[in-house]
């Protein structure tokens, strides 16, 4: 099973020599090889979840045929090995945010729950009427509605930081907004639809000089950068498994020990906790205080699985790779006229966002399935931001390591065939 | 295979170009929103009624070719109908458009141009693209006052 290969992962992860091969790559991901209506595969919808390699599949699978027991409490043999399985899988989730310690890694559903356990926890505790939770106009609607819900409880308001016309940040302005009455600053690394790569570093720089703790959405962020909690010293970092080429129902809630150990528990029930009794109830310890009920267990040892597996092939090398992908698809696709990319800041992560003059991006999206390519079209449950350009929606491509620029021209192909038909 | 030409044909690109009757109708008797949160469309259709019969009906809105293209034909088609006619209209429409139909609806005389949008059948995810208008048109009809959606 690939959780025990740390080892590899030292030598080859920082190898920039290494070959990079993708057709090599692409071999690793069964779901890949297939024809739709007729058409070899192009997915370039990775922004909402990733195909999963081998490894991860087998690791889901050996836990079901051999290990399948329930973890933490029981004596025998199984679930010896399940619990191993699943706390490895913790280490590695430490190991790959470079947290200091691996209680400070809670396996949560996915990056949305992750928040809704800080709003609820940290947020409760924290946050009274008049106080502020500042977030940025680039936000997923699952980094926007529950500090909604948590303000309308508290009469607490929710600030917004503005960003330029390219779709980058104004860091002047979160400054400003940054105020002795801001509880906490939760703000996305990568957008899911601009793709802007926030400036994270000077972000949480200026919240710390206000003592305001802040809350990173990696979603997007953790596939394609190296992510280093403790050399970015953000309070809470999450992300999700099923984006990560992991197992969906799965993900992670990153915390500083001492801001976990201070929250309160979320939900209550089993694994949470040390002693129960009808009068009064102790709380267990980091990271089980945040772990009510049976976990997802396959899904936290598949997780693992896919952190191995990237960290084998090297998140830098990750990077560069679709760096170059990425400027390739910008340059293929800023050449089709009548195409406008949004979201063209500086420095960008995996995804292209495009609108077609007089084309609406349902029907784009159509006909490209039948191309064989898959997108997302939509508001990508951002809706404040597609108000913010002025814009129904887009039509995205969003990029994997696996992907390659024979399928960047596919897709380009694809849009002149729009074109030819509804143009 | 679904085919794209029998999704996109003439008459809907014709229409979703240049659609008909988009404007406001400043003394409707109804009028209602129609909202499709997937994707986005929207769509203000209004009605004026004279004896029981829509004797004027315009939308306004921003949508996808199919919705566009139902909307505008929609308006076209309904319009001298009486009400007991345009809620029959809409059954047969909508047993084209998702394929629930055992006769050939598409030969259906009744129909008119709507028969174009049998090829939406093939694209289970368009239905609500093609049916927007018409659930919005039976909304206002009703006078409600809530956005409808598709969900």
């Amino acid at each position: 099973m690939a959780i025990t290969s740390h080892h590899i992962t030292e030598t080859t992860g920082r190898n920039s020599s290494l070959k990079f091969d993708v057709e090599q790559i692409r071999k690793d991901f069964p779901a890949l090889d297939q024809t739709i209506h007729g058409k070899p595969l192009v997915y370039l919808d990775n922004a909402a979840t990733s195909q999963k390699p081998l490894e991860v599949l087998e690791a889901e699978e050996h836990f079901y045929r051999r290990d399948c027991s329930n973890i933490h409490r029981g004596v025998h043999e199984l679930s010896e090995r399940a619990t191993k399985s699943y706390e490895d899988a913790r280490i590695t989730a430490q190991r790959f945010l470079n947290a200091r310690d691996s209680k400070e890694i809670i396996f949560v559903r996915g990056a949305t729950e992750a928040i809704n356990l800080v709003a609820n926890t940290f947020g409760r505790k924290n946050v009274q009427a008049g106080d502020e939770i500042l977030i940025t106009s680039m936000e997923h609607h699952s980094n926007i509605v529950p500090w909604q819900m948590l303000c309308e409880e508290k009469g607490a308001k929710l600030r917004v930081a503005p960003i330029n016309d390219r779709g980058e940040l104004l860091l002047d302005e979160f400054e400003k907004l940054l105020g002795p009455k801001t509880r906490l600053a939760a703000v996305v690394h990568v957008s899911n639809v601009l793709g802007t790569i926030n400036p994270i570093r000077e972000m949480i720089e200026a919240a710390h000089r206000k003592n305001v703790p802040v809350l990173l959405d990696g979603a997007q962020a953790a596939p394609h950068i190296q992510v280093d909690v403790q050399d970015l010293d953000c309070e809470f970092y999450t992300f999700s498994g099923h984006k990560l080429y992991g197992p969906t129902g799965v993900g992670v809630l990153y915390g500083k020990a001492d801001v976990l150990n201070a929250m309160p528990p979320y939900q209550g029930g089993g694994d949470m906790i040390s002693s129960v009794t009808f009068e009064k109830t102790i709380y267990n310890s980091l990271p089980y205080k945040f772990e009510a009920g049976t976990a997802n267990i396959a899904g936290g040892i598949g997780l693992g699985a896919a952190i191995d597996y990237l960290n084998k092939i090297g998140m830098e090398n990750i990077s560069v790779y679709e760096d170059e992908l990425l400027a390739y698809a910008t340059e293929a696709l800023s050449k089709i006229p009548g195409l406008r990319i949004i979201g063209t800041a500086e420095k960008k992560a995996g995804v292209i966002s495009f609108v077609l003059e007089g084309i609406h991006p349902h029907d784009v999206g159509t006909i490209l399935d039948q191309e064989g390519i898959a997108v997302r079209t939509g508001h990508h449950c951002a809706q404040p931001l597609m108000e913010r350009f002025k814009i129904p929606a887009t039509t995205r491509a969003s990029l994997a390591f696996y992907n390659t620029k024979r399928e960047i021209d596919a897709l380009a192909a694809g849009i002149q065939k729009v074109k030819e038909l509804l143009g | 295979m679904p085919d794209l030409r029998g999704l996109y044909q003439e008459v809907i690109l014709d229409h979703s170009k240049k659609p008909r009757n988009y404007r406001v109708l400043e003394d409707a008797d109804y009028h209602a929103e129609g909202y499709n949160p997937l994707c986005g469309d929207r769509v203000t259709i209004y009605i004026k009624l004279e004896n029981n019969r829509i004797s004027d009906l315009s939308f306004q809105g921003s949508g996808c070719a199919i919705s566009t293209s139902s909307a505008s034909l929609l308006t076209e088609t309904l319009k001298g109908k009486t009400l007991a006619e345009a809620d029959a209209l809409f059954e047969k429409f909508h047993a084209l458009v998702t394929g629930e139909t055992n006769g050939n609806l598409a030969e259906d005389p009744s129909l008119g141009k709507l028969a174009v949008f049998s090829g939406v059948s093939e694209f289970p995810v368009r239905v609500k693209c093609a049916t927007l208008s018409w659930h919005t048109l039976r909304s206002a009809l009703k006078g409600e006052e809530k956005t409808v959606t598709t969900e």
